[in-house]
């Protein structure tokens, strides 16, 4: 047992928990990447095998074929309560964005319509600090506007697990039980609890997704690691960026804080 | 290498160079992606600016705009012991909610101070708030010591001070490291600059620091965050704060002081039966019987219980820019609990370059100060010295957390009974809640004697310090509850009873009721007096005629006097003045702020926190 792992996963459901007994109507983005695949896994410990609210895929229908096909398995072997929200197309988003950050911000939009139509008060999602500097910044309980606004400047107080349960009307919150885990830790606790994972993150042919998008505007990194032991191998000398695949990201150097200060995930 | 991280937080006055820190610190550790500092070089020679390692960190657009950091940045390094988590704490006062956030979650602290500079306000103010936080692992790194020409004297007067200060707080440094951030000194590699420095490098402190721990030997906390029930089992979930819980243990629940047996540990995806679970786990139970217990409640063991107070001590940090005021209730959260508090008192504000303290009516943003805090219901704590986990909590006012506290006195509650709170509430036990007894204030005295007056401002006086106050007035009760009733001598002796009896009620219910009445007759008030019994406190509002007559405030004397007004009170029939009142209030000799003040005197004295039978003396701790 790794202790590090243990106290990881007990934060996370001590977080999953406060969420769930705090906030009224809640949903759990799911991407059907390793960190959300991972949160799921946590939701079924936290809540004792069943998942006690509705987990939704803001699809593009530019997910990869392996995608779909882990969604659908997945879906039925552990009996979740799986709703998909279709995101409007490109041609409706920002033109002032660059295009590859166009593409991504069909998810923005696709969570908006999600929180007007469903009324959703908290959503769960599972970003981490340690993947990109933005969301270095973000809180546990992170309140946004109907519009996704994200204030930066001024995010609420959060100290010794003392988080912010309640909001003014019109306001939600992503809820972010990953906060403080890493890559690797996701890595090594889907190793040790034995979740699974789509295989796109195994290398084939000197190429593997090191972080999991849409066809269009993600690729895979060099790397031969095609086991989970082999990715934990590569990740503990890497200096290669973890969203290095990510197109939108490095096509100006504010578009990810952009797509993050009017809603990106 | 181990895999667990350590969370260092930085942090300092701002332009002590606690970005240049890190900055240097994941350069020289080899742990900037590919690329980072080149990419960073150049974005400042497109702006013009010249190469700063903290620009490495400040990622954000707007921080780069206005050149200070904003909020906490969590940055991963490594050296070769372990990995870190740095959080880079801003220096700038306006973002203390920002440091406060980032700290809390650190095992470690690097103080940064300008070693020309020496510690300022917020060098001062930061090390207060480790202290609050709890971050007991602090070293300081005195910085920019290329500006002192690496001056052995001037570092030893930066680290005396500073040691000093630390000291009053409880906090010895592990070390105090002179550097250069800006020129990599005693960073990663031992700087020859300052051979009389003997003391580790950055990272050698850094790696001697330790990973926070919660011993499983302490007392078993256990608060509930839920009940769950996902099919016919109920399982109680929360996280255990302190100690240790096992299967067929017996734990009581505070504040209800109910029993149970644990039957399971329950744990999904687990082939094994759990039989112990300890500090930090998050957890859930079963028990043999079904008992009220829900989010909020504690679990503990029989011996070692927490203590159930209405009253505590905290000291606490402020983040809004509304002040706490006293008077003012907010909901205190400790662990999953939440109760309505009341400012009582803030006993202390605490000035933070000297720590001197004086005591004041408010605390504004970004203070520190002492408060007493009361609750109407009982709150299960602990000490924030012994236990911290259920020592310490948010305040919240409205939707939001506006302050921390650690709990540093704790006013018992009468221990006794405490299994009967949630069935039957004892007169003492509303005492002990309200902080006061209830009670009925009887001002007697003639039409103008300033009774109403002196009535409404005793009721705010009482309000503003938060008791539980309520006026009745005998032009107010006579629209409803006596609204048939007329001036008859049998109607008056009717409407006295009346309110005798709605004032008992209110007194009963633990409220200071505050009755002003005419009420000439001495044996209408007699019979006031046995209905409240020893609760009843008769205070005359006295004046001569002559001066009601001249003040007349409703024109009701010109009135009798005109003969429209049949048995005026003084003019067409008797006002008997009492014998032995309690109290005695002369407004024709008092102004109108010193007849307040000698009632509340009297009533602060009767029926005041020292009139209540366990009001014990608080003792300090920490």
């Amino acid at each position: 047992m790794s202790a590090d792992l243990d106290q990881l996963e007990n934060q996370s459901i001590y977080i999953l928990r406060e969420a769930y007994n705090r906030i009224d109507k809640l949903a759990m983005l799911w991407s059907i990447g390793k960190d959300s695949n991972a949160l799921l896994w946590l939701c079924r410990k936290a809540f004792f095998g069943r998942i006690p609210f509705p987990v939704v895929q803001l699809d593009t229908a530019m997910e990869l074929p392996e995608v779909y096909e882990f969604r659908d398995r997945i879906t039925k072997e552990w009996d979740l309560d799986l709703k998909v929200e279709q995101c409007p197309p490109e041609a409706e988003m920002d033109q002032t964005l660059p295009p590859l950050t166009r593409a991504a911000a069909r998810k923005t939009e696709g969570l908006k319509n999600l929180l007007r139509d469903h009324a959703y008060q908290g959503v769960m999602v599972g970003i981490r600090r340690d993947e990109q500097a933005t969301r270095a910044k973000e809180r546990v309980f992170s309140p946004r506007s109907l519009e996704g606004d994200w204030d930066v400047k001024d995010q609420p107080a959060e100290f010794w697990d003392h988080y912010k349960t309640r909001f003014p009307e019109g306001v939600h919150v992503r809820i972010h039980p990953l906060l403080a885990w890493t890559e690797l830790d996701i890595w090594r606790y889907s190793q040790r609890e034995g979740i699974p994972i789509v295989p796109l993150y195994f290398a084939r042919d000197g190429k593997r997704y090191r972080s999991l998008g849409e066809k269009n505007i993600t690729f895979p990194v060099d790397s031969t690691a095609s086991t989970i032991d082999e990715i934990i191998a590569e990740l503990q000398v890497t200096r290669v960026p973890e969203r290095a695949g990510r197109a939108m990201d490095n096509e100006s150097e504010d578009s990810f804080e952009r797509l993050r200060s009017v809603g990106y995930m | 290498m181990p895999h667990s991280q350590l969370r260092i937080v930085i942090v300092g006055h701002v332009d002590h160079g606690k970005s240049t820190l890190i900055g240097r610190l994941l350069n020289d550790t080899g742990s900037l992606p590919d690329g980072k500092v080149e990419q960073v070089r150049e974005m400042s020679r497109k702006r013009g600016m010249p190469f700063e390692w903290a620009f490495v960190m400040d990622a954000l657009q707007a921080e780069r705009d206005q050149g200070i950091t904003i909020d906490t940045t969590q940055i991963h390094f490594k050296t070769a012991q372990r990995p870190y988590v740095i959080i880079d704490a801003p220096g700038h006062t306006e973002f203390l909610k920002n440091m406060v956030t980032g700290a809390s979650q650190a095992d470690a602290a690097l103080l940064v101070i300008d070693a020309d500079e020496g510690a300022l306000e917020q060098s001062r103010r930061h090390a207060f708030l480790l202290h609050l936080l709890g971050v007991r692992q602090v070293a300081v790194v005195v910085n920019k010591m290329d500006k002192v020409e690496f001056s052995s004297r001037r570092y030893e007067q930066v680290a005396q001070e500073i040691k000093d200060y630390l000291a009053e707080l409880g906090l010895f440094p592990k070390a105090v490291i002179p550097v250069s951030a800006r020129n990599g000194d005693n960073i990663v590699s031992r700087s020859d600059a300052a051979e009389w420095y003997l003391g580790p490098t950055v990272i050698e402190q850094l790696d001697a620091f330790r990973p926070q721990q919660v011993s499983p030997d302490q007392p078993l906390r256990f608060p509930l965050q839920d009940v769950y029930k996902p099919d016919d089992r109920r399982i109680l979930a929360g996280r255990i704060e302190s100690g240790r819980l096992r299967v067929g243990d017996t734990l009581r629940f505070s504040p209800t002081g109910t029993s149970a047996t644990v039957v399971s540990i329950e744990a999904w995806n687990h082939p094994e039966t759990v039989l112990s679970a300890q500090a930090g786990q998050s957890i859930g139970i079963t028990l043999d019987k079904r008992i009220f217990a829900e989010r909020g409640h504690i679990a503990h063991h029989e011996a070692d219980a927490p203590t159930l107070a209405h009253r505590l001590s905290v000291r606490l940090f402020w983040l809004v820019s509304e002040p706490l005021v006293v008077g003012k209730t907010y909901t205190l959260k400790i662990a999953t609990a939440e109760h309505r508090v009341t400012v009582e008192q803030v006993t202390a504000v605490i000035n933070v370059e000297d720590l001197s303290s004086t005591p004041g009516k408010s605390v504004h943003r970004n203070e520190v100060a002492e408060v007493v805090l009361r609750s109407r219901s009982p709150i299960a704590l602990d000490l924030a010295a012994d236990l911290p986990r259920t020592g310490r909590g948010a305040l919240i006012d409205g939707n939001d957390v506006v302050g921390g506290c650690l709990v540093v006195e704790i006013e018992d509650a009468a221990a006794s009974n405490i299994t009967e709170v949630s069935h039957t509430v004892s007169v003492d036990e509303r005492s002990q809640a309200n902080g006061h007894q209830g009670g009925i204030v009887w001002l007697t005295g003639l039409s103008g004697a300033g009774k109403s007056t002196l009535a409404m401002a005793l009721e705010r006086a009482l309000f503003d310090r938060g008791w539980q106050t309520f006026v009745l007035d005998g032009d107010n009760v006579r629209n409803g509850l006596n609204a048939g009733l007329g001036f008859s001598a049998d109607d008056r002796a009717e409407n006295i009873r009346r309110v005798a009896e709605t004032a008992k009620l209110f007194a009963d219910a633990g409220m200071v009721v505050i009755a002003s009445l005419i009420s000439p007759l001495k044996a209408d008030r007699a019979r006031a007096r046995v209905i409240g019994g020893e609760r009843f406190h008769e205070v005359h509002v006295a004046a001569d005629l002559a001066t009601c007559e001249d003040r007349d405030p409703k024109g009701l004397y010109k009135k009798a006097r005109a003969g429209e007004i049949a048995e005026f009170t003084g003019i067409s029939a008797p006002y008997e003045a009492p014998d032995q009142p309690e109290l005695v209030i002369d407004t024709d000799t008092l102004s109108r702020s010193e007849a307040l003040a000698q009632l509340l005197d009297y009533v602060d004295e009767t029926l005041g926190r020292n009139s209540l039978k366990s009001g014990k003396e608080l003792t300090y701790v920490i």
